[in-house]
């Protein structure tokens, strides 16, 4: 079982979210929303590992509590 | 029009149960003449029981309901001597295709996997099924076997005992008593009997409509199953097209909660949505238009004391996944061979417990893949339908989505994981046949492998020496003894050895797993017959 990686780990972030603001760039919140939620699952898929996806979510929750 | 679901097949006729000064008694007695209840009478009757089927009806289903069946119970209905007829008129299928929006997202193949005797689906109409279970009680009775079909005899009262349950029925010239050891629910969804004995339940309802139309017409639409998300012709919603025999289509359209079902039911209203979705000059008949809600729900305990559930009596589920009366069967299938060693005093009551135990593992699996299904086909909240909608997006151009769509997961036998007659597993074979599993079927050399097995205790030996006959407690296990090179394509070795070289596999009427070793061990396997029989 991996552990989800909570520290710094994308070379050139500054590149990489500019990226990700410029594929964002012109489309309606709905579009938005909808491009997230498809790079959701590709990143998801791309993990693969259940155990870090489910990491993830609660790391997503900003929730502190264990669980 | 004269078709079989217009015809009684086991019309009312006195009874001399009727003019008995006493109740009589029979050993079982079946509530329900569905599919459930059918196949529990037959399996009863193949084991030498006597038994009564009541039935409030005397005919087949009314209007449009189950189409698709599963390997699984096929494999069942070879043991009760009617899978060919069924194989034979149904459709089988592999094909389908989704649709999202206006355009075709993907298409698949289930591609089944090789060596199993029977098809991964067929498609039948319910009363078909239905048909070729009388016709198989007809074939019981004319050998003989003790089991009847009392037509418009409908239970309106149950008492229960001890050591027996009375009912009392109702038929078009009054009502008289009779006396059952045991007593079979399979009375359907709205059970009276569960009603009656006060164990009604509440569950999930789906807050949604669905119009379920049968039409006959002579399209050229292929044999797949076509499944459309949010289509044009039924905006927001979905709809389902699927080949049935003699040129009947299925056809589901999702409506929606607040609608006029009486409005939404009469032809003017189905015709132009019809047309919308299959084409203007499309010619075709309608045979059925019927509009359902659906429920995910099953009762706390499927046994009570000499009562005991099956069927949609017991759970529901939605269709999608084609899970109710394929999970029926597998209830009767898991059930009547530990009746019948219960009734010869060969196993104690308390065996069937674990039909109790195992079939509600069954049903929890089928409610959460049905729950799922629907959730996927009708988003509950606006980011679930956002999700939905990038999973439908991402399946039309890359294939890892695909598994994620879901419009219903195929029904597949459950195994009896944790269950008390499984022994530990002490083989290091493959996952798909441990302890609990249903026991997948393989080619040899003359034959397949299931039909060798029947509905008796097995010693399936493979490349590995046994007694050809144990008997443990009255309980009779006969020895099927294979080899690797049985099978030239490999599936027995694949399927039951995996990485051993020998295994002895004790295998129970049902024909799931009860235990697994790598040899012969008399005193460990005589201690899982006793296991697998409820005596430890
Ligand atoms: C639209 C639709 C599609 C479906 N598709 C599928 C599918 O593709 N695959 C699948 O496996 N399942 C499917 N199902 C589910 C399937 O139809 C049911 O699970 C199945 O019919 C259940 O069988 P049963 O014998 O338990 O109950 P039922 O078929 O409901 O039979 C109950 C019987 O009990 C009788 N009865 C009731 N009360 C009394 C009484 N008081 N006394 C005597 N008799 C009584 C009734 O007359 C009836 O004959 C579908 C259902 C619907 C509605």
């Amino acid at each position: 079982m991996s552990d989800l990686i909570l520290t710094s780990n994308i070379e050139g972030a500054d590149d990489f979210y500019a990226e990700l603001l410029t594929t964002h760039e012109g489309l309606e919140t709905a579009d938005s929303n909808a491009l997230n939620a498809r790079l959701v699952l590709i990143l998801a898929n791309h993990i693969g590992d259940r155990s870090v996806l489910s990491q993830a979510l609660r790391a997503a929750k900003l929730t502190t509590e264990e669980d | 029009m004269n078709k079989i679901f217009e015809t009684p097949l086991y019309p009312y006729a006195r009874h001399p149960d009727a003019d008995a000064t006493t109740p009589v008694r029979h050993q079982a007695i079946v509530v329900g003449a569905g599919p459930v209840g059918l196949a529990a009478a037959i399996d009863l009757a193949q084991q030498g029981i006597e038994v009564v089927v009541l039935d409030d009806n005397d005919k087949v289903s009314f209007g449009s309901r189950a189409i698709c069946f599963a390997k699984r119970p096929l494999e069942i209905l070879d043991r009760l001597g009617c899978g060919q007829p069924m194989v034979d008129k149904g459709v089988i299928w592999n094909m389908g295709k989704v649709f999202f929006d206006d355009r075709k997202v993907y298409d698949f193949n289930l591609l089944p996997e090789e060596g199993h005797q029977r098809p991964a689906f067929i498609n039948l109409q319910q009363y078909y099924f239905e048909e070729f279970l009388i016709r198989r009680v007809h074939e019981l009775q004319a050998e003989g076997a003790p089991i009847e079909i009392r037509g418009r005899n409908k239970v309106s009262a149950v008492g229960t005992h001890p050591d027996h349950v009375t009912l009392e029925i109702d038929t078009p010239e009054g009502s008289y008593n009779i006396e059952a050891d045991w007593v079979i629910a399979c009375d359907g969804a709205g059970s009276p009997m569960r009603a009656m004995l006060g164990k009604d339940f509440v569950g999930r309802v789906f807050e949604d409509n669905f119009l379920i139309a049968d039409v006959v017409m002579d399209a050229d639409f292929p044999t797949e199953r076509w499944f459309w998300f949010d289509p044009p012709f039924n905006r927001g919603q979905s709809a389902l097209l699927h080949k049935q025999p003699d040129g009947v289509w299925r056809i589901d359209l999702q409506l929606g909660w607040d609608i006029d079902k009486e409005r939404e039911k009469r032809p003017e209203n189905v015709i132009p949505r019809l047309k919308a979705m299959l084409g203007e000059d499309v010619e075709f008949e309608l045979e059925w238009v019927s509009i359902y809600t659906f429920q995910c729900r099953r009762m706390e305990q499927f046994r009570h004391d000499r009562v005991i559930f099956a069927g949609d009596a017991a759970h529901q589920v939605s269709p999608f996944g084609a899970r109710g009366a394929n999970s029926g069967l597998q209830d009767t299938d898991n059930l009547i061979w530990k009746l019948k060693l219960v009734m010869d005093g060969k196993a104690p009551e308390s065996l069937l417990d674990s039909y109790n135990d195992e079939r509600i593992h069954g049903a929890e699996e089928n409610i959460l893949n049905s729950t799922r299904s629907t959730d996927f086909i009708t988003p509950k909240s606006e980011m679930s339908r956002m999700l939905r909608d990038a999973v439908l997006d991402l399946s039309e151009h890359y294939e890892f989505a695909r598994p994620l769509v879901n419009s219903g997961r195929l029904s597949l036998p459950c195994t009896y994981d944790g269950s008390p007659l499984n022994s530990a597993d002490a083989l290091n074979g493959p996952e798909r046949t441990r302890p609990g599993s249903p026991c997948p079927d393989a080619p040899l050399k003359d034959g397949f492998l299931l039909p060798k097995l029947g509905d008796k205790f097995t010693l399936l030996t493979i490349d590995a020496e046994a007694p050809d006959l144990i008997e443990e407690d009255g309980i009779e296990v006969t020895r099927l003894a294979l080899s690797v090179k049985d099978d030239p394509t490999l599936a027995l070795k694949e399927r039951y050895l995996g990485d051993a070289t020998s295994a002895v596999y004790l295998i129970r009427p049902d024909q799931h797993v009860a235990a697994r070793r790598a040899s012969f061990d008399e005193t460990l396997f005589r201690a899982a017959i006793r296991r697998a029989t409820g005596k430890e």
